[in-house]
């Protein structure tokens, strides 16, 4: 952790009831005090306001776009506050790293790793407590009663001896006045009313009423809305254009090169769509990037072949492979994935002589401050970020390279159009433009002793680095993208000998970003897949045998792991299906972002050789559970976004051309492919860790698992290749 | 001009008759509920209502609702079976981005209309061209049944 501090003398050591820890006061950010003389709402700190007529705002450094991440900050600040539920409204925070900070990143603003919950919880809750603190004390000179017979219920303060009451919007400004207190008391989590109850979402008003305001909402005065001809193949340069046939499109106002394309301004979407329709562009390809993807794969296939760097090594492998009783060895193949969230990249700038102002759902506002403040020539803190709703993102938006960000800014130093601009991209753009979840090759060799145990795990992993060139390279340790190997350095099985091994190839121009999950989208599936087999070939039970593995140190894993099983009735023979088809149940265990999950997967193969995934049971250790709710929410979307990949998900190259465009071949899972998904929810009381992102990785190896349980047929690449499984 | 009926009001368009229907609503009008994400009627999420039939606004051009009804998903507030769908889908917490929603909700009334007690084959045929990434397909599913139910109770 690396939290800023803002003003040193204000540095407060807080008793929590979670031990002894180090709070930083965080001042209110200061556009939002400026020019208030004298307050009529009450800001004890960066994260929390409330007003004189009652209501209770909640800052949210964090981006929502879909994860819940604005009602369970609120469910934190509210807890320790006492706030009634209904009083509490959520904004997001401006761009700024020293109040807003990631703790895990940081200082460095931003939403991603599902750790909004995980590095909030601390803080909020000593927001939260410290505001009630000041509120208390302000009653109590008031009323010139102790400080210790006031209660604080649902927004309101009372003094039960002398009846008197007041809810927290009449004792706001007085509040105001009271010094920030120097220690403060976290409630235990016995009595806690919000945490760990459903707390309805702060964002479903707007979000059935159509007034949720995206990126793509946005209108402002005077502004235009610009599209880009993007090159057609990654590297590849504009060599000439003509701007006559766009510009003879009623509405298009400007034609402006900039660095990666040419920029159509219209005064609006659709002549703006003709206009770049009707631009005609030269692309100088000589430096562009011209492999398809079985040319990739077949390179990752020769390096898998080679030693690659240690990315951990344990024991022999070599000496326990030759002395194994059963070899076995298989690979597997990943293809790029576009993010596809349902609102394609989008942003808007407004460059005057002062600065930059920008809206965007910001995923990575320090990132976009800083890149911006580069490019057009401005101090960070001269752009400003409104950070609006996100249509999706799943890592799209906290792009390493601030890229259409800066595509927007782009169009606006070069434009004369001094007035807002409002970056739009087609689907097909948001397809083909770039940022994928890299391609991946990985080849398991495993040995197992003559009780089938596995005495020998070697795993060698191929694949882009997603780190490299980004402002989080410093992560990469002796040629290691942590993000590269996450779910395969760190198996949890215990294996005597064991070797993890990764190749990084820095000769594929294809632009490579996380998408939900990230490493572990491939290596728990390679990794789970696997460990079925060496369950088969031993002859033995697949939960048992990862029983035995965990043994008594993961205990958190073989929680979820007993949980799911118990909960899907494993072992219970399966209800047989309609004539003809063959039923399977599946498995599979994984950790990411410090959250266990474990789900199987029931599936039936129809006579056709048709796969239908029936039924999903998750078990989730999440520590404690601020919102259950929102925890299923994201565990059941999770699903259908893991089984999604595992059914359709390929962008794959062509002689460096994308081949998919569009949703009718970059598919995605419609309603009537939903499996029933049932989600059980560990106890805990450890910290809250995150949600959005660590039921994805155990959902494709679970299906397949339960597919080659069926049918016997164990599925090496993704998407599946559905036509293998006719009997 | 092309003239129609907008969300209920009688409503005269500046627009090229070519236009689709969805940038009317969102560059000119500030009807902001339909979303643009294919542009190809291959996903839903501009969905709105052209004579109580749920249509695709992003392929749909202006001159097809000349003298129509045209409803989007601001008017299901007013709307007996939109605001009961609405209300179920607070209630169950559907939305996650949101941005599919509108075009979910405006689907969802339109099969209720048509159908008081739909299965949930009915609701996969309904809806299967209305995609949603964040995966909300089990409580879309729910929050239609539970505006069934509740409409059904407010029938009788």
């Amino acid at each position: 952790m690396n939290n800023t501090i803002v003003n040193e003398s204000r540095r407060r050591f807080l008793q929590g009831s979670a031990g002894l820890t180090l709070a930083v006061y965080l001042a209110p950010p200061a556009q939002a005090a400026a020019g208030k003389t004298a307050p009529r709402s009450f800001e004890p700190n960066a994260f929390l306001r409330i007003g004189s007529d009652n209501s209770v705002t909640v800052i949210s450094k964090h981006l929502e776009m879909g994860q819940g991440t604005y009602t369970g900050l609120a469910t934190i600040v509210a807890e320790e506050l006492d706030a009634a539920w209904s009083q509490v409204r959520v904004e997001g925070a401006p761009a700024d790293a020293k109040r807003y900070n990631n703790l895990f990143f940081g200082p460095f603003q931003g939403t991603g790793g599902s750790t909004a919950m995980a590095n909030s919880w601390q803080q909020l809750r000593q927001a939260g407590a410290s505001a009630r603190a000041m509120l208390v004390r302000a009653a109590a000179r008031k009323w010139k009663v102790p400080e210790g017979e006031i209660q604080v219920a649902d927004g309101v303060l009372s003094h039960p001896p002398s009846r008197r009451k007041a809810p927290f919007g009449e004792l706001a400004v007085a509040a105001s006045t009271e010094a920030v207190p120097e220690t403060i008391s976290l409630k235990d989590p016995g009595d806690f009313k919000l945490v760990g109850r459903r707390a309805p979402r702060k964002d479903a008003a707007d979000k059935i009423t159509g007034r949720a305001r995206f990126t793509q909402d946005v209108q402002l005065p005077d502004m235009q809305v610009a599209l880009v001809a993007h090159p057609p193949r990654f590297g590849a340069k504009v060599k000439g254009f003509d701007p006559a046939p766009a510009l003879a499109i009623a509405g298009v106002t400007e034609v402006v090169a900039i660095p990666n394309g040419v920029a159509v301004l219209a005064r609006d979407t659709w002549s703006a769509l003709r206009g770049r329709d009707a631009l005609q562009v030269e692309w100088d390809e000589s430096a562009a990037f011209r492999l398809g993807s079985g040319e990739i794969l077949e390179r990752y296939r020769q390096l898998a072949r080679k030693p690659g760097k240690p990315a951990r090594s344990e024991g022999n492998i070599s000496s326990a492979l030759y002395s194994a009783n059963q070899v076995l060895e298989a690979s597997f193949d990943f293809p790029y994935l576009a993010h596809a969230a349902m609102e394609p990249m989008d942003c808007v700038v407004h460059v005057t002589p002062e600065g930059c102002e920008i809206w965007n759902g910001c995923q990575s506002q320090t990132q976009d401050q800083m890149k911006a403040a580069a490019l057009l020539g401005l101090k960070p803190e001269q752009v400003r970020i409104h950070t609006l709703y996100a249509g999706g993102s799943f890592g799209r938006r906290a792009n390493t390279q601030s890229d259409y960000v800066l595509e927007a800014a782009s169009i606006a130093k070069a434009s004369r159009h001094k007035g807002p601009i409002k970056l739009v991209w087609t689907r097909e753009d948001d397809l083909r433009a770039g940022y994928f979840r890299p391609l991946f090759h990985h080849r398991l060799t495993a040995g197992l002793d003559a009780q089938g145990r596995p005495t020998a795990w070697h795993q060698r992993l191929v694949g882009q680095s997603i780190m490299a060139g980004s402002a989080f390279a410093a992560g990469i340790k002796n040629g290691i993208d942590p993000v590269s190997v996450e779910g395969a350095a760190n198996l949890p099985y215990a294996i005597p000998n064991l070797q993890v091994e990764l190749h990084t190839p820095e000769d594929i121009a294809v632009p490579v970003l996380w998408w939900r999950s990230v490493g572990s989208t491939h290596t728990a599936y390679a990794v789970e897949a696997f460990l079925d087999e060496l369950a088969q070939a031993a002859g033995q039970d697949p939960v048992a045998y990862r029983l035995a593995l965990l043994g008594d140190t993961h205990p958190r894993h073989a929680g979820v792991l007993r949980l799911a099983a118990e909960k899907a009735g494993w072992g219970s023979p399966l209800p047989p299906g309609p004539a003809g088809s063959r039923r399977g149940r599946g498995v599979a265990l994984h950790e990411s972002f410090n959250t266990y999950v474990a789900e199987v997967a029931e599936v039936t193969i129809g006579a056709d050789g048709g796969l239908k995934v029936d039924r999903v049971v998750c078990a989730v250790d999440c520590g404690i559970a601020i919102n259950p709710d929102n925890i299923r929410a994201q565990v059941e979307g999770s699903v259908a976004f893991a089984l999604t990949a595992a059914l359709h998900g390929a962008i794959t190259l062509k002689d460096g051309v994308v081949e998919q465009s569009n949703f009718h071949d970059y598919r995605l899972l419609p309603i009537g492919d939903m499996p029933r998904v049932e989600v059980h929810i560990v106890a805990s009381g450890e910290p809250p860790t995150g949600i959005g992102e660590p039921a994805v990785p155990p959902l494709a190896p679970a299906v397949a698992n339960a597919i080659a349980a069926a049918t016997g047929k164990r599925l090496y690449s993704l998407p599946f290749d559905t036509t293998r499984l006719t009997a | 001009m092309p003239t129609l009926t907008l969300n209920g009001a009688i409503t005269r368009i500046d627009a090229d008759p070519d236009t689709p229907l969805l940038w009317v609503l969102r560059d000119q009008l500030h009807l902001t509920g339909a979303k643009y994400a294919c542009g190809m009627a291959l996903c839903g999420a501009c969905t709105v209502l052209l004579d109580g039939t749920p249509v695709r606004a992003c392929t749909t051009p202006l001159s097809v609702a000349e003298g129509k009804q045209l409803t989007t998903i601001e008017h299901m507030a007013k709307d007996p079976v939109g605001k009961v769908v609405q209300a179920a889908w607070q209630e169950l917490d559907v939305a996650q981005c949101g941005y599919c929603q509108s075009g979910q909700i405006v689907a969802a009334t339109a099969l209720l209309k048509s159908n008081h007690r739909p299965s949930d084959a009915d609701i996969d045929a309904a809806l299967g061209g209305n995609l949603c990434r964040c995966g909300t397909y089990a409580r879309i599913r729910a929050a239609i049944h539970l505006a069934a139910r509740n409409l059904t109770g407010a029938r009788s």
